[in-house]
């Protein structure tokens, strides 16, 4: 121990005090931290550039999976638009029919009564013509019966020979 | 020039080499040859490596005329005295380190003693001891040399700052760093994501990321720089870990919040009776318990490794005469080579250890107490 502290030399001590605060600082000032600086710039930049990546990546799954969902979208769209169409042509169709089968149907009606109408003039019509021919039939032959004397007389004679004169 | 200039480890090694060249000396030294043969003097080797030295001793050898030579460079002794600040070379002191060689300067008389500058007393001619092997007409001096420890934590120093300013620039201009900067850049991120982080906190980490960052490389870098046959050791010495565990011990003194000086000195949830004694034993750990293990750990590591690596190289010296210079080089290898391998791994493992703690002790300083 006594040899140890024999040993110890305070001016070295001094010395190398001395010449280590100065290594410290100029070390400090002209390696360590610009040398720090430039590491860590570095590291900063790869975790930059990694975490860009990343995002660029999850972006990328993002779109995927939205232009996934805008096509089964689109599809289903489209399906339902056809559904539509299909199921509006069927009414439309349906409509159509029922509307026609309503207007034959007037139409019919309407013509039935027309015909029955029609008929019925005609009907009269014919009733008057065939009374208006009889009358004239039947002056014709009055006249014409009316001129022939004997034969009246006949008449009359058959006319009273009938009678039973009771 | 330009381009040399872009490479600064070169420029660094050139500069190196040439102050090697330029203040090489290569002087006899006198009585003592120096040589390392016995037990004793390996002994004494060690233990003297393991100190701070006050020049940059390579290695040493006899030449022709039986000369011990001594391959290296000095350094600058700056010591305070009481004639004031006082500086000269250390190659003053021809590599004599017991004291006898007396050096002038400023009016005063200095010798060197066991790696330790001495100020003569007025009037004394030469060092006397006294039985304990004290000098009596002599006393320490503050000693702020340019000393081994001081030359490498300087040049730890440069080192860190061209390499990590250097890596700070490249950002500027490019998001990854090339070359030598890609083998920083991991170091950073390994001490902020695995030692500042979890110990501090996602919230907090960041103020103390520099401060951590500075020990972890200071201390890995000094404790490898002591394993190569450069000899330094720095992280060895109490002064310089006594000095980074203080640096700890400040921050998380200054940086703990209530919820800290709460659970230390009156803590929440046990009976009244036992809270000042675990005041006690809380203020101990925090202020002597910690920074003591902190600066204990790594110089006795360091120094031990030290140690261990040489007393096995010795091996190849002191087991000569029994097992043969073969078997003896050949033990020596083996031993020494696999010690070093984990001496690279303890290096590292120090290091860690201690910007683990230094977190550890700052997290819980910082940490946010829920209400109990």
């Amino acid at each position: 121990m006594e040899q140890l502290l024999n040993d110890f030399s305070p001016g070295l001590f001094v010395m190398q005090t001395v010449l280590l605060i100065g290594l410290i600082f100029l070390l400090v000032k002209f390696a360590w931290k610009p040398i720090l600086n430039s590491l860590e710039d570095r590291e900063k930049g790869i975790q930059d550039a990694l975490d860009a990546a990343e995002s660029a990546k999850k972006e990328m799954q993002n779109i995927t999976a939205d232009s996934e969902s805008l096509l089964k979208e689109a599809r289903a769209e489209r399906e339902s638009l056809l559904k539509e169409a299909r199921e509006l042509k069927e009414k439309i169709l349906a409509d159509a029919k029922e509307e026609a089968q309503k207007e034959g149907d007037k139409m019919i009606a309407k013509a039935q009564a027309t015909i029955e109408s029609e008929k019925k003039a005609a009907v009269a019509d014919i009733k008057a013509q065939v009374a208006t021919l009889s009358i004239d039939i039947a002056e014709k032959v009055i006249k014409d019966e009316l001129s022939n004397k004997s034969k009246q007389q006949k008449l009359v004679d058959d006319m009273l020979g009938d009678i039973k004169l009771n | 020039m330009t381009k040399i200039l872009r490479k600064p480890n070169l420029v660094l090694t050139t500069l190196f080499i040439l102050l090697l060249n330029s203040s090489l000396f290569a002087k006899s030294d006198e009585g003592h040859d120096g040589a390392v043969d016995t037990k004793d003097e390996v002994g004494e080797y060690i233990l003297h490596h393991i100190k701070d030295a006050h020049d940059f001793h390579l290695f040493s050898y006899t030449d022709s005329h039986g000369e011990r030579k001594h391959v290296g460079f000095p350094l600058p002794v700056i010591v305070w005295s009481s004639k004031g600040l006082t500086t000269f070379m250390s190659s003053k002191f021809h590599h004599d380190d017991s004291g006898h060689q007396i050096v002038e300067a400023n009016g005063t008389r200095f010798v060197k003693l066991h790696s330790k500058i001495y100020e003569l007393e007025e009037g004394a001619e030469a060092i006397s001891f006294d039985e304990t092997h004290h000098p009596t007409n002599a006393h320490k001096v503050l000693d702020f040399s340019i000393t081994k420890s001081v030359f490498g934590i300087l040049l730890v120093g440069l080192l860190m700052f061209i390499w990590f300013a250097g890596l700070a620039r490249q950002y500027k201009k490019k998001q990854i760093p090339t070359g030598f900067g890609r083998v920083l850049e991991p170091l950073v991120l390994y001490v902020r994501d695995e030692i500042a982080r979890p110990n501090i906190g996602e919230k907090r980490y960041r103020e103390f990321t520099g401060y951590l960052l500075t020990v972890f490389f200071f201390i890995w870098i000094l404790n490898l720089l002591g394993l190569t046959p450069l000899g330094f050791n720095v992280t060895g010495q109490l002064a310089v870990t006594a000095a980074l565990a203080i640096f700890t011990l400040i921050i998380y003194t200054f940086k703990g919040n209530k919820g800290y000086w709460g659970h230390m000195l009156w803590m929440p949830g046990v009976p009244y009776l036992i809270r000042p004694v675990l005041a006690i034993i809380e203020v101990a750990g925090a202020f002597l318990i910690k920074p003591f293990s902190l600066l204990v750990r790594l110089f006795a590591n360091i120094s031990a490794g030290h140690i261990v690596v040489m007393s096995l190289i010795a091996i190849m010296v002191t087991m000569k005469s029994e097992m043969g210079a073969v078997g003896a080089t050949s033990l020596s290898f083996v031993l020494s080579f696999f010690i070093t391998l984990i001496e690279v791994l303890v290096a590292f493992l120090q290091a860690y250890i201690f910007t683990m703690l230094s977190a550890l002790f700052i997290g819980m300083a910082v940490e946010e107490h829920d209400h109990h």
